[in-house]
């Protein structure tokens, strides 16, 4: 009597338990679904959808015709696609890597310990990250108006240098575009690599004090190697923004900013194509190409980055 | 000796704050002076030397504004939009973080590493496709397809996932389901409490991200009545003649607002940088 009683009550509660197992099952599928369902319809759907498209011809409403490789073909013969890669390229380098040195040294200085208001001068440099991309490109719009007497062509005037037309020259678009990348990102970087200067162990300097090792040193040979991953993170981010970069030069020309190719970028090309000239196939072939360039920008970038800090740790070593 | 060396770094910390001093003023110059410009006419701005100093068209400058663009339903807009789609955002994620930290299901770490994927992928890759889907729903020029977008947002996923497994301890969990609560019990009376600094770190992120789009808003609301702050102030630099006063006034007027959430939650939103990009 006793035993069966022992032996139901074992088997009710493993009965117990695999419903429970069960039920928990159910809630994860059923928790992640939200997700997966708009994932589905406004992620996995158009991309496919896209790299379909980048091989038919459509103009969106009427038939689709099969291609083959043509848009391709067409994007990379056209003269066009390869300014506004070489924009992208360089306003991205110009906007960006000085950007990821100043943002270095920004925050070296606001963890030192003997620096005060620290908390004032971590929330002034933050603060041009919370201005949209749109008002920056405006305010920055005016400052390098193409007007002779913007201010931007004043403060050039100091140092001896002639009036520039902003807009409408190929160096002064992608420097004021680059400059307005610049002063919105550098804060957002300080703040990441002051988490990552935070993260560094205080006694590591310590001991490299004892050992008689300058800051420069210990800049070098401590702060550099340990922020590492920190660097990698921002070059990475640094890379994919700037690859995608549309709202600040197209705001910043305004009116022309289609039809002019000093500050053209690949997502305006893109963006163009689609939507100014109905292609919606050469611009899906250029969407694929970006794609691709990103990934391997990134990837590039990247491994550059982790190259560097390897090479230091075994200068030191 | 320690005093010694206090006093020389003191002195040596001169040239730290000079550099820190220029660089606050040059990330703060730019807001001082599109307050300027906004108080000013347009034809201050051809002054020599180039004024400085607040005029008296503060209000002029902004009517204008008013009278060119819908700038009060822009603003309204805008507000619905980044709220509606912040609070989605937040429960979808929550939801997939707490299954992803707490339940054992097939296909599991698949699933998650198909989120870890999706954040690689560019937005522009879906962008006429997305456009073509909002365009046969209809849904053009709504805030409905201007929303939807944001609603895939991996991130918050994968910082809610992280935070629930660090906080939520499995000991509460055993207990509350002894006690017969049912999972969505679990989540709603134990769950939620615990993640309310994370919710605070994604809701800051997700709203200023939606706040500051403009590729898929500016693609998706193309009529006046639909505009959102930030198509509305680009629609105002298309004139062949600019008005830089007004230009400014709009961008003014529109900034405020955040610059005052930001000032007030400003350890909020410098954390919520940390937390989004390193965990």
């Amino acid at each position: 009597m006793e035993n069966t009683q022992t032996q139901q009550r074992v088997s009710s509660a493993k009965v117990s338990k695999m419903s429970e197992k069960k039920k928990d099952m159910i809630s994860g599928y059923l928790y992640v679904a939200p997700f997966f369902i708009v994932f589905g319809i406004i992620g996995l759907y158009p991309a496919i959808f896209s790299i379909v498209l980048a091989f038919q011809k459509w103009n969106g409403l009427g038939e689709m015709d099969y291609v083959g490789f043509s848009n391709f073909a067409i994007v990379l013969q056209d003269p066009l696609f390869w300014k506004s890669l070489y924009n992208t390229v360089i306003i991205g380098l110009m906007g960006t890597a000085p950007q990821l040195i100043v943002g270095i040294i920004l925050a070296y200085f606001l963890n030192m310990a003997v620096i005060r208001f620290t908390n004032f001068f971590r929330v002034t440099i933050f603060m041009p990250y919370i201005t949209s991309m749109v008002a920056v490109a405006l305010v920055f719009g005016v400052f390098f108006s193409t007007n002779e007497s913007a201010l931007a062509n004043y403060v050039i005037g100091w140092f001896g240098i002639d009036p520039i037309s902003w807009k409408t020259s190929e160096w002064g678009a992608k420097i004021a575009i680059s400059l307005m990348v610049f002063w919105r990102w550098v804060g957002y970087n300080t703040i990441i690599y002051l988490a990552g200067l935070q993260s560094i162990p205080k006694d590591l300097y310590e001991a490299a004090t004892i050992d008689g090792a300058n800051k420069v040193q210990q800049f070098l040979h401590i702060t550099i190697p340990l922020l590492k991953p920190f660097i990698i993170l921002t070059v990475f981010m640094s890379t994919v923004g700037a690859l995608q970069l549309f709202a600040e030069p197209t705001v910043f020309l305004g009116a022309s900013a289609f039809n002019r190719d000093e500050a053209m970028t690949v997502v305006m090309y893109l963006y163009r194509d689609a939507f100014n000239l109905g292609s919606f196939g050469t611009a899906s072939a250029t969407a694929v190409l970006l794609l691709i360039i990103i990934i391997a920008a990134a990837a590039l970038n990247t491994w550059l980055t982790s190259g560097v800090g390897n090479k230091k740790k075994r200068g030191v070593k | 000796m320690k005093q010694n060396n206090k006093k020389t770094s003191r002195s040596g910390t001169l040239p730290v704050y000079i550099v820190l001093t220029l660089a606050s003023i040059l990330s703060l110059f730019p807001f001082y002076w599109m307050f300027v410009m906004a108080t000013q006419p347009s034809a201050a701005y051809n002054s020599i030397p180039p004024t400085l100093l607040p005029g008296g068209m503060l209000i002029e400058n902004f009517q204008k504004v008013l009278d060119t663009i819908p700038f009060f339903q822009a603003m309204w807009n805008t507000v619905l939009l980044c709220t509606t789609v912040t609070v989605a955002v937040l429960i979808i994620s929550s939801l997939s973080g707490f299954a992803f930290a707490k339940f054992h299901f097939p296909g599991k770490n698949f699933l998650f590493i198909c989120i870890l994927l999706t954040m690689v992928i560019p937005p522009q890759l879906g962008l006429i496709p997305q456009y073509y889907l909002i365009s046969q729903l209809g849904w053009l020029d709504t805030l409905l397809g201007a929303g939807v977008l944001f609603l895939l947002n991996p991130l918050g996923i994968f910082l809610m996932r992280q935070y629930i497994s660090q906080s939520v301890p499995d000991e509460l969990m055993e207990a509350a389901k002894l006690d017969g609560c049912s999972n969505f019990r679990i989540y709603r009376s134990i769950v939620l409490p615990i993640i309310k600094p994370a919710f605070a770190t994604l809701g800051i992120i997700v709203f200023t991200l939606v706040w500051g789009e403009f590729l898929w808003q500016f693609t998706v609301l193309r009529d006046p009545s639909s505009y959102t702050l930030q198509v509305a102030l680009a629609s105002l630099n298309n004139a062949f003649r600019v008005d830089f006063g007004m230009l400014l006034s709009g961008v003014f007027w529109a900034t405020v607002p955040l610059i005052v959430i930001f000032l007030i939650f400003n350890k909020w939103f410098i954390s919520s940088i940390t937390e989004g990009s390193i965990k």
